[in-house]
């Protein structure tokens, strides 16, 4: 990580943790929900933008971890175990939960190239609904379960609200992922995952194991994922098919499109866009004084079309995405700054 | 990180200013200064919300239902509201989909402020945020459901069903079916939760354990239901129980249609609506839905008694006059409901004094059969009556009957009347 970077990493989340204690308790669970978005956005992002591997099946891990943590919460919950344990175990079993599963998909997708390894994993997101029903005595059908899950601790009693709590476990989760994430990319491993992106045989011919790190790429992205979905069901104390859906899948990969592929800042970006913008467009069909049939069927659907819109417009101004405009704009203005000092002296 | 020393001084100061900027402006205030500070409710509106399947797999079923309850509440407004308060009605879009009511739910709770819920729309959405809404202390009236999960006044002080529930519909179905058609194979076609569960849990009560030749099961995230109709078919079943949304029952229906299968439909309130059927199943529907049975607890769309007629003219002069429905008599009778509650609540209405009213039977809704709504009891109504479809028309027959102690009893109570042109809290 570079020093400005680390800076900038360090002040964004002493600044997003200070927002909890300014935010009101709606604003949190958003917050909440961003860093939970952003897990698996994170992964995803380094699975498609960094190792090449396109995967419409993020949403399907993220259900899992979901699952792995209502399964532990609820055992916990049963056997009268509180606390600190009932906070980190449940989040430990989602992670390991869609690692497995990440691992078993990755085996099989590492054969695979491209639109075959799309309509693998597409195949994991439409199956389940499907699973969820068919076992529905464990998992609960379309209700899904209901999970127990550690409250807000007594020393905190009259503090704050329980989302405030909630933000804080989903913000520390979120910050230890983009760590770990940021750390892999620069790592030996990091440049592995390029090399096999930009040209498997290359790749392999310099030595790099390409079976073995496309199966590791894809186990870690599904570890985050994983721990998005275990903060998911912490956050809303349930999991569900219906929150995993086919167009929550797409919408992480466009979370990733527009944020900027493949850099962790873009990740963020697209995390809080695909929480902000539904509410945005909410309460501007509200400010337009539509017809409030019209309004109401817009409130849903606009949302969908705004963000393939947005989408199909990122992809022609900005094919880096927003990230990509950023640091664009960052370059520039050094660059102006530079050019000036160099002018001045005679 | 570790090259970090010379700009550690800078990250540091900076985070700090940031946290002091974060203690001085946490002092958010709520504004307003009203004298009881209620949230939702001034001293000249209150604001009430709901979560509801504007889009989704249930919508075109149930979508027209928020907007007949916003125009009986438009009517109200306009008439001078309740207490000289006018109810604003907040509807949040949730798809259908557990996980969006949890996120339009807390909004509702957290953001807009309401004052109540009333009328969430769903069994899987709405348990979701069952715990939620009761933590908080959010009354929770008249949930478009007939889970019996709503009738928990121990767990759930806030939360107070509408619906019939589904127990009491099923057991009521049963016992008819017994009586109409005492020698056919009965099945069952239900929605894979608490619906299906609970309306299982009613027909086999009266018809024994081992009563229904065949139970399938579908879920909503999925539209072919071909598999389970076919397995219906196959097991010989001629009467078949529906717990299914308005749009699964004309799936159900229309699919077995086209296998050539014409069973008896004997279908739960929630999803046997016929006009609503017949906008999901088109031409086919006077011949497809000839004979179908459904069980309703309210005035039936196709009368005229007095509640159907001021129903209309609202539907009328307040709602763009769409066709008229069940959906319409529901959502009207959803909000004259609250209407009843808030002006029971008195001049100063408060979160507590809400619940209160409804428990010591302010509420009288407009229904054919009585509310069970009392301290120890949480359920919406007590009873159904059975319709028929014949010739496009669907009408009541027989008598309203109520379920009590593992029974089926004729009901002989009469209905609400319309006063004071249907504004609660007038003289």
């Amino acid at each position: 990580m570079s020093r400005t970077t680390a800076i900038l990493a360090a002040v964004g989340f002493v600044l997003v943790v200070a927002l909890t204690f300014v935010f009101e308790p709606f604003r949190n669970f958003q917050l909440a929900t961003i860093a939970a978005y952003l897990c698996a956005v994170g992964g995803l992002t380094m699975l498609t933008g960094v190792n090449g591997q396109l995967s419409l099946g993020h949403a399907a891990l993220m259900a899992c971890g979901a699952y792995c943590y209502a399964f532990t919460a609820n055992a916990l919950g049963e056997a009268e175990i509180d606390g600190v344990l009932l906070l980190v175990l449940p989040l430990v079993a989602a992670v390991v939960g869609s690692a497995i599963l990440g691992f078993v998909i990755g085996i099989a997708g590492a054969r695979l190239h491209g639109p075959y390894l799309a309509g693998v994993t597409l195949a994991v997101v439409l199956a389940l609904p499907a699973f969820t029903s068919t076992f529905s005595n464990v998992f609960g059908g379309d209700m899904g379960l209901w999970v127990t899950v550690a409250r807000k601790p007594e020393g905190l009693e009259g503090r704050g609200s329980t989302e405030m709590f909630q933000a804080w476990v989903a913000i520390a989760c979120a910050a230890l992922v983009l760590l770990l994430l940021q750390n892999l990319l620069r790592s030996n491993f990091g440049r592995q995952m390029r090399a096999v992106r930009d040209n498997e045989v290359a790749a392999s011919i310099s030595g790099i194991n390409v079976y073995r790190t496309k199966v590791v790429a894809f186990t870690v992205s599904s570890a985050a994922a994983g721990i998005g979905g275990g903060l998911l069901a912490f956050i809303t104390q349930s999991a569900s098919p219906g929150a995993y859906s086919l167009i929550f899948s797409l919408f992480l990969l466009m979370a990733a499109v527009i944020g900027g592929i493949g850099t962790l800042a873009g990740a963020i970006w697209g995390s809080v866009l695909l929480v902000l913008l539904p509410e945005a467009i909410g309460s501007l069909t509200k400010s337009l004084s539509l017809p409030p049939e019209v309004a109401q069927r817009l409130d849903g659907n606009l949302a969908i079309a705004l963000f393939g819109i947005v989408l199909v417009l990122v992809v022609i101004i900005a094919p880096h995405g927003i990230q990509g405009l950023v640091t664009k704009t960052w370059r520039r203005l050094q660059a102006r700054g530079t050019l000036q000092s160099v002018s001045i002296p005679k | 990180m570790m090259t970090l020393k010379r700009n550690r001084l800078l990250a540091i100061v900076g985070a700090t200013s940031v946290l002091a900027l974060a203690a001085c402006s946490s002092s958010t205030g709520n504004g307003g200064g009203e004298p009881a500070d209620v949230p939702g409710v001034t001293d000249t509106t209150v604001t009430i919300g709901t979560h509801q399947p504007l889009t989704g797999p249930a919508a075109a079923g149930f979508a027209s239902v928020s907007a007949a309850a916003k125009a009986y509440f438009d009517y109200i407004n306009d008439n001078g509201g309740i207490n000289g308060r006018t109810i604003e009605f907040v509807v949040k879009d949730d798809g259908y989909n557990p996980a969006n009511t949890q996120t339009v739910v807390r909004d509702l709770v957290l953001q807009e402020d309401v004052f109540a819920l009333i009328g969430g729309l769903g069994t899987p959405t709405h348990s979701s945020v069952l715990d939620f809404l009761n933590d908080n202390e959010v009354p929770d009236l008249f949930v478009a459901s007939g889970s019996g999960m709503w009738d928990q006044p121990e767990k759930y002080p806030y939360t107070f069903g509408y619906n019939s529930d589904y127990v009491t519909e099923s057991a009521i179905l049963a016992d008819y079916a017994q009586k109409e058609f005492p020698d056919a194979k009965y099945c069952l076609f239900g929605q894979d939760d608490d619906f299906g569960d609970d309306f299982e849990a009613g027909l086999t009560e009266i018809l024994g354990e081992d009563g229904l030749a065949a139970s399938e099961r579908y879920s909503v995230a999925n539209q072919d239901v071909v598999a389970q109709i076919s397995a219906m078919k196959a097991a010989g079943c001629e009467v078949n129980f529906l717990a299914s949304i308005n749009a699964f029952t004309a799936l159900g229906v229309g699919t077995a249609a086209k296998l050539g299968y014409f069973p008896q439909w004997m279908s739960s309130s929630s999803g046997g609506d016929y006009q609503t059927l017949a906008g999901f199943l088109g031409e086919a529907a006077p011949q497809l839905l000839e004979g179908f049975i459904s069980t309703f607890y309210l005035s039936m769309a196709s009368g005229d008694d007095e509640w159907i007629t001021l129903f209309r003219e609202v539907n009328e002069k307040y709602n763009g006059g769409v066709e008229f429905d069940g959906n319409q008599v529901y959502g009207m009778t959803m909000a004259y409901m609250f209407a009843e509650a808030l002006a029971g609540a008195g001049e100063n209405p408060t979160r507590e004094s809400l619940v209160e009213a409804v428990q010591n039977g302010s509420v009288k809704g407009t229904g054919i059969v009585p509310l069970g709504f009392s301290e120890s009891d949480h359920s919406g109504a007590l009873g159904v009556q059975l319709s028929i479809v014949k010739d496009t028309v669907q009408a009541y027959f027989g008598t309203p009957y109520v379920y009590e102690d593992g029974s089926v009893v004729v009901y002989e109570g009469e209905q609400p009347a319309v006063t004071n042109k249907g504004i609660p809290g007038g003289k």
